[in-house]
């Protein structure tokens, strides 16, 4: 195990239902600094995997440990400590709808911290000019656009400096121009604040120019890891499919069952 | 062939009962957290007020409302049936009576759980089926103690308010229909009114049962809410068994509280 990872995880197991597994053997290593880019299509358990590094979810076998902490180990407190350091970013942002731009932003500071109310003032001002929307500041979430709601989010994600960024299908739903704003975001604010970022995605073109390393997933195992320069030389038949978008492959087209002819009653009796 | 299918009835009627057992624990241990971490919605009491508002000041209108129709009513049909006996001077004690013993906290909690009830569920639910409650734990805020308890004694706080504004209005509506309009003398409306009622025998075992009803629709509504899977039939199936749930919870605890508290303790 690497000392200066983030995130390191070692040969984790997880299902809802023990006989069928999400996660089966999964390791993966997490580097100080980096944006990594967990990849793969709907329901290989990337998300699962997501959430389990932020302690949603606890490990059936294997070892996870986030920020140096074994998150298995910690109880309400440490655990609520360890989160503080995170900031995460859900898939349709998960604006506080009753509250305003400002105040969602405001939120994580004046919850855990003791700043008058100036200077919490200026740091969502900082925040919101950060990802462009200090002049959206009194808008209510009804009346954003998806792409700003997640920009909001972000601002919010990152009021606390998190060490640790999680990114939940951060470019799904995005039109072009939101998703050159975001992503760009997500580069700059990961090398402003020092953090380290996770992506998990199923867009694979767009995410590739922004991650320093990924790992693409398939049947709840990582099936190939590497740099984004190295996708296209790769051998791994998942990653060929899935990066060109084939629809056939080491995925079927079609969902297991019966023969075709033997259901339409054509076959030879 | 008939022993196999008694036999998946009985495995059925175990099954359901097993599992409303288990609801039911669940809620209890939920209830125990909920308490338990209480501290914020006490300590930031502005949370708690502002819960106070959405469940009881925005249910003013239909309660005083209704109180108000209620008494009318009363006072029609109490005075048609005293007259016969020649007492319609007490027509003033049977309104009031009816009122603050019963009717204002069984109606007023009904309302309550119909109006402020189904909304807290259908927005606790919704906060969790658009991730505004994962996200609130993911920023390390427990959800329970900043959302849910200050929705809970929001509840209870505002609940005996509301079946107390619901008799003195029903009170009010009586004497409307029963000195304004019908012409029963006032005099004696008001002092076998004030004669009869007795402040803690009828007054504060009134308050008491508007407290319980409070706590119990409160405590189901947030839990509904918490509980419900995060969809759309699931917000919506929560709310309803919220409504129902509420309702004949408040029956129930009416006709045992009744019992305990005005039948001398020997339950007859």
């Amino acid at each position: 195990m690497n000392a200066s990872a983030v995130v390191s995880i070692e040969n984790l197991w997880f299902g809802y239902d023990p006989a069928r597994p999400v996660l089966r053997d999964v390791s993966v290593e997490i580097p100080r600094g980096k944006v990594v880019g967990i990849m793969g299509q709907s329901g290989c358990g990337k998300t699962t995997l997501l959430r389990m590094i932020g302690a949603a979810m606890t490990p059936a076998r294997g070892l996870l440990r986030v920020l140096g902490a074994d998150t298995r180990a910690l109880g309400r407190d440490g655990l609520y400590a360890m989160r503080r350091k995170l900031g995460m970013l859900f898939q349709f942002g998960a604006l506080f709808t009753d509250m305003t731009v400002y105040d969602n932003v405001a939120f994580p500071l004046r919850e855990h911290t003791a700043l008058p109310e100036g200077m919490v003032r200026d740091l969502v001002l900082l925040k919101l000019e950060a990802v462009g929307l200090r002049g959206a500041s009194q808008r209510m979430p009804s009346e954003l656009s998806g792409g700003m709601a997640r920009r909001v989010a972000l601002a919010r994600a990152i009021a606390l400096d998190p060490q640790l960024m999680l990114y939940d299908e951060p470019f799904t739903g995005l039109d072009p121009i939101s998703f050159g704003v975001i992503s760009r975001l997500v580069r700059s604010l990961n090398d402003a604040l020092g953090a380290t970022s996770i992506i998990v995605t199923h867009d694979v073109q767009e995410t590739l120019g922004v991650v320093d390393y990924v790992y693409f997933m398939a049947d709840g195992q990582v099936v190939w890891q590497g740099t984004p320069q190295a996708v296209d030389g790769s051998l791994e038949p998942f990653v060929d499919q899935f990066v060109h978008g084939k629809p056939d492959g080491p995925v079927p087209f079609h969902y297991p069952g019966s023969s075709f002819a033997a259901e339409l009653a054509l076959a030879a009796d | 062939m008939a022993s196999a299918t008694l036999r998946g009835l009985v495995e059925r009627l175990g099954a359901t009962v097993t599992a409303r057992v288990w609801r039911l624990g669940f809620a209890a241990r939920f209830l125990f957290y909920l308490v338990l971490h209480s501290g914020t919605a006490l300590r930031r009491f502005s949370l708690t007020i502002r819960e106070i508002y959405f469940a009881g000041v925005l249910s003013l209108v239909i309660i005083l409302v209704s109180g108000l129709f209620v008494g009318m009513v009363l006072g029609l049909q109490g005075y048609h049936t005293l007259q016969r006996y020649g007492s319609s001077e007490a027509l003033g004690v049977l309104v009031a009576l009816s009122l603050v013993r019963e009717l204002g906290p069984v109606v007023a909690g009904l309302l309550f759980a119909s109006r402020a009830g189904s909304a807290i569920t259908a927005e606790i639910g919704l906060m969790k089926a658009t991730e505004q409650i994962a996200a609130m734990e993911m920023m390390a805020v427990d959800p329970i103690a900043r959302v849910v308890a200050p929705r809970f004694w929001g509840g209870v706080i505002s609940m005996p308010l509301l079946a107390a504004l619901f008799s003195a209005m029903g009170i009010y509506g009586g004497y409307l229909v029963g000195v304004k309009l019908i012409g029963v003398d006032e005099g004696a409306f008001w002092s076998q009114m004030q004669a009869a009622v007795d402040v803690r025998e009828d007054v504060l075992n009134g308050v008491i049962k508007s407290f319980v009803f409070g706590f119990a629709v409160s405590w189901i509504a947030v839990f509904e809410g918490y509980d419900a899977p995060p969809t759309a039939e699931g917000v919506s199936g929560a709310t309803t068994r919220t409504v129902v749930t509420s309702s004949l919870a408040i029956l129930a605890l009416d006709f045992i509280l009744t019992a305990l508290m005005f039948t001398g303790g020997n339950g007859l």
